[in-house]
């Protein structure tokens, strides 16, 4: 009887508020500075721009002419190959990465962190300096006498394609490196003691199994080159103009929106058509790291995939076995090392080259540098110009940092705590800046601003970089909460903690070293970011990339590489900061 | 029936005493898991009360719902007859120990311990009091500055008894506390946790699924199964007289004979297919058969008794203060006794029989 009477009670239970409700600052946010402003783009790309009706006039004059036909082109194919060769150069240096000891990774990881946060505009100025007509390669190819005139190196395909690449192997081998190390080792002995030889077990086991982690590198990387345009505005030449330069051509010098909307739709939509490609095929969560339950594809596909990574491994075995009879087993255990620190220095060494030109005496971009001098510092930290910029950039990033911490720690806090089926859409929202173009972002940001009056504002500045910094701030916290032992929040709160005291008397402390790092990202990603402030930062209150965009494009000359090596300087140091506090709880 | 009514119609309210806890009909659901069906407890004030199941049987999901960590489906819960049902974890007066201790690692020893005190806004002074005599309590009285990860297991146990004990919960959960720590230090923390018991007079409810660990510490077991109470006594009770196959089973080694009740002689028995046997006295005989529960130790070898069964010797197990026989009764069963002190031990192959006083088993449904 009692029974019957306890199971009718339906008494009202107090609210409770649900955890979901954290992500809602962040959720409004990007529902009103990211995801209305690039709908309202698309809305514009199909209205008319007098009597603003239906109208599909732009993207008629996208078919008419066939120089943007040629710019689609171009963008899609410098894309595709840099994926292809990112992958190709990315590959290598993972496996082995993969295949130290945590410790050892964990600081042979730098040396493709630093360069993966290091300016564009730093990366992009090197390789100018380096591969110039008047360059550190053609001087030393000239002197030495191996060639009697300059190499083109810039302004070309060759040019844009080394840019890119270097600029795209550190997303590549970040994003392959947690599905590699993810991968049990002795799955590869097993085959090789079931009668595997080495390369059958690697292409059939090791690669297959790493497959998600490779499609999921091409994707991010392909849809982030889609954007681009410092790389081909300053080492392409005319014809790899790409699709971003022709936007940012639109809004700025012609103020037409509705054709730049019409531009950002086609990028938009091929990068969304990548990802809906990809999600057929692996499965979208790879991309994102929620666990890694990438589907297997069906029936006669998968078994012709099998059948064409067998074919690769009886390849490969067949060139590996002459090879190894010449050169011995050594050589070949050799190789992989080889390959990777090889891959490390095109990373890393390149920007090194700032470091001598900016400590140069000389009126010019000389190397060798004639004599060592600090004018040029001099030069920079005398410049109103330079020092406002400089001090802007700081206060906008540490704004942005903080913003971007707060609501992306809340959102990771709500998605960790909470688990409504409502979780994987809201994850997949948050990291949506990193996945649409940030020239798209950007435009519409642009247009925004420009209605409700925050261009050339430090809090439209703000804006605008939290929004691209919130994935960084949002994964990065996720994934020390993922860790984080939520009985001792039990604990606390039987211990008498309500959940205000529980969250900063245990869980912020204990999460200290995942807030600090997310901080720095997002202070680095803000410091560093040059598409927003393009077309946000108003003519005289500039930012420090804003600023070297100008100078770079005006004239090059020794002073940028003085800013360039403080800008590269605070960034590591940043980094390495970041690495260390995350990695000691 | 109201609240107040219920709690004077529970079983061990004799007197008119209140219950220290009271849960009715609490019940959790996940989608469509039950993991505890709507469930009636009672328990008494200074009680110690084992929730003693197997893997799945919702015994930590039923110590969670008392201290309101996860939200009920159904039910009430009242302490000392107030409804705390709807009050948040941190205001019930409840203290819970975690199987693996939850210390926090950014605190010492010491603020590990002062924690429930700074909560509940006690001065400084009567903090560091109270946190000496905790510690002491736990012989940890000189660890105060060290970090939970520079302690050994069983003193990271006892940090964690000692932050639960030292805000004098009235009624302490504990979910498997000594799961974690090997054989011999587990017996140590036992004979502690129950010197803990005495010496505070507070209501505990611990989770186990070792049974000699809720033979030997508890005031009742609580045993569960498949998300239900499946029986609720004293240790003893428990053992000598298990209303269920299952609880039979579960504690204590047992023999268990199904059959069908015969009428022999007036006298209703139980006719298995090793034989016809006596049921105890005080059994009536109603529906269509049973089991009886014989255990190891009141079988003898060569017992004089109706109730007699047949088997060749199979194993022999010594096991220090007991010596265990394994017989084979046929048809794939086998019977497990405990030889007598004094008596021969037999050889394997040797046949057998061994008889049992009626009234020393039990009969189950
Ligand atoms: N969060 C949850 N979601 C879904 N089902 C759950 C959840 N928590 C527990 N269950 C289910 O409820 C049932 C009871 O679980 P509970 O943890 O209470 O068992 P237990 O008796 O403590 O077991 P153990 O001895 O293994 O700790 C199990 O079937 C379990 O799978
Ligand atoms: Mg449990």
């Amino acid at each position: 009887m009692t029974m019957a009477l306890s199971m009718t009670d339906t008494s009202p239970r107090p609210w409770r508020p649900s955890p979901l409700w954290l992500a809602v600052p962040g959720f409004v946010l990007l529902v009103v500075f990211f995801a209305f402003p690039v709908a309202r783009l698309l809305v514009l790309s199909v209205q008319d721009a007098q009597t603003g009706g239906f109208s599909l006039a732009s993207f008629a004059r996208i078919t008419t002419t066939d120089v943007y036909i040629r710019v689609l082109g171009i963008t899609f194919k410098i894309a595709g190959y840099t994926a292809i060769f990112s992958l190709l150069l990315g590959y290598p240096l993972a496996y082995w990465l993969a295949r130290m000891p945590d410790a050892v990774r964990g600081r042979l990881l730098l040396f493709v962190m630093v360069p993966f946060w290091t300016s564009y505009l730093v990366k992009t100025f090197a390789f100018m300096l380096l591969l110039g007509r008047t360059g550190v390669i053609n001087d030393l190819l000239l002197g030495t006498g191996i060639v009697s005139q300059p190499l083109p190196l810039i302004n070309n395909e060759f040019g844009v394609m080394v840019g890119m690449v270097h600029a795209m192997v550190p997303l590549a081998v970040m994003t392959m490196l947690p599905v590699m190390t993810g991968i049990d080792r002795r799955l590869v002995q097993a085959a090789q003691t079931l009668g595997a030889s080495p390369v059958h077990a690697f292409w059939l086991v090791y690669f297959k199994l790493s497959l998600p982690g490779v499609a999921a590198a091409g994707l991010l990387v392909f849809i982030s080159s889609l954007g681009f345009f410092i790389v081909p505005a300053f080492l392409g030449g005319r014809r790899e103009t790409m699709l971003a330069q022709l936007i940012i051509a639109q809004v700025q010098e012609l103020l037409n929106w509705s054709f730049a909307g019409a531009l950002a739709a086609m990028m938009l939509l091929a990068a969304l058509v990548s990802c809906w490609v990809y999600d057929r095929v692996f499965g979208l969560s790879t991309v994102t790291g929620q666990g890694s339950d990438g589907k297997e594809a069906s029936g006669r596909l998968r078994l012709a995939g099998l059948a064409l990574l067998h074919g690769l491994a009886s390849v490969c075995a067949l060139i590996a076995m002459p090879v190894n009879r010449l050169f011995g087993p050594r050589a070949g255990r050799a190789m992989l090392p080889a390959v990777s620190w090889a891959v490390i220095a095109f990373l890393v060494a390149p920007t090194l080259i700032v470091i001598p030109i900016a400590f140069t005496s000389s009126q010019f971009l000389e190397f060798p540098p004639p004599g060592f001098s600090l004018r040029w510092f001099e030069t920079y930290f005398s410049s109103p110009l330079w020092v406002q910029a400089t001090v802007r950039s700081f206060l906008v990033a540490g704004a942005t940092a903080a913003a971007a911490t707060v609501i992306g720690g809340l959102a990771a806090l709500a998605l960790a705590r909470g688990n409504s089926r409502w979780n994987g859409a809201i994850f997949a929202f948050f990291l949506a800046p990193m996945i649409v173009p940030r020239i798209v972002i950007a435009v519409g940001l642009f247009y925004l601003f420009a209605q409700i009056g925050l261009v050339a504002t430090d809090l439209g500045l703000v804006i605008g970089h939290t929004v691209l910094a919130i994935p960084f701030t949002l994964v990065t916290i996720a994934a020390v909460l993922k860790s984080y032992d939520t009985r001792l929040d039990q604990a606390a709160a039987t211990l008498g903690a309500n959940r205000l005291r529980t969250l900063f008397l245990i869980t912020v402390p204990l999460v200290k070293g995942g807030l600090i790092a997310a901080f720095l990202f997002a202070f680095i990603t803000s410091f560093d970011e040059l598409t927003i402030a393009i077309f946000v930062s108003g003519g005289v209150k500039t930012t420090l990339p804003k600023q070297m965009w100008d100078d770079m494009i005006l004239q090059l000359n020794p002073t940028l590489a003085a800013v360039s090596v403080v800008v590269f300087a605070i960034v590591t140091v940043l980094l390495l900061v970041a690495e260390r506090v995350r990695r000691s709880p | 029936m109201t609240a107040t009514e219920m709690i004077h119609s529970t079983p061990r309210s004799a007197g008119g005493a209140m219950p220290k806890l009271l849960i009715d009909g609490l019940s959790k659901r996940y989608g469509n898991v039950t993991a505890l069906e709507p469930t009636q407890l009672a328990v008494e004030k200074g009680e110690f009360l084992t929730l003693l199941g197997p893997s799945g049987s919702g015994k930590t999901t039923l110590l969670q719902l008392i201290c309101g960590l996860v939200e009920r489906s159904s039910g009430r819960l009242f302490i000392d007859g107030v409804d705390q049902s709807d009050t948040p974890v941190h205001q019930r007066d409840i203290g819970l120990v975690f199987q693996h201790y939850a210390l926090f690692p950014h605190l010492t020893v010491a603020e590990n311990v002062a924690f429930p005190l700074k909560m509940r806004g006690c001065a400084p002074g009567e903090i560091s009091r109270r946190v000496k005599d905790a510690l002491e309590m736990v012989h940890l009285g000189h660890l105060g500055d060290r970090f939970p990860r520079m302690l050994s297991g069983g003193q990271q146990q006892r940090v964690a008894l000692a932050r639960c004990f030292v805000y004098q919960p009235s009624i302490i959960l504990m979910d498997e506390p000594l799961g974690a720590l090997d054989k011999k230090l587990r017996d140590h923390m036992q004979i502690e946790i129950k010197r803990l018991h005495r010496e505070t007079g507070t209501t505990i409810i611990y989770v186990t699924h070792d049974q000699e660990e809720a033979l030997a510490m508890s005031d009742r077991i609580c045993l569960m199964n498949h998300a239900r109470i499946e029986q609720i006594g004293a240790p003893h009770e428990i053992y000598t007289r298990p209303r269920t196959a299952f609880a039979a089973d579960f504690i204590g080694i047992s023999n268990i004979f199904r059959g069908e009740f015969v009428h022999d002689a007036g006298r209703p028995r139980l006719a298995t297919p090793h034989g016809i046997f006596n049921l105890p006295e005080d059994v009536s005989a109603t529906g269509k058969g049973g089991a009886l529960v014989v255990r190891p130790e009141h079988l003898r070898i060569g017992a004089a008794s109706p109730n007699r069964i047949t088997g060749a010797v199979s194993e022999i197990v010594y096991a220090g203060s007991e010596t265990r026989v394994i017989a084979d009764l046929g048809g794939g069963t086998q019977a497990i006794l405990r030889l007598w002190p004094g008596d021969p031990v037999p050889q394997i192959g040797e046949t057998i029989t061994a008889g049992w006083d009626a009234n020393s088993a039990a009969f189950v449904p």
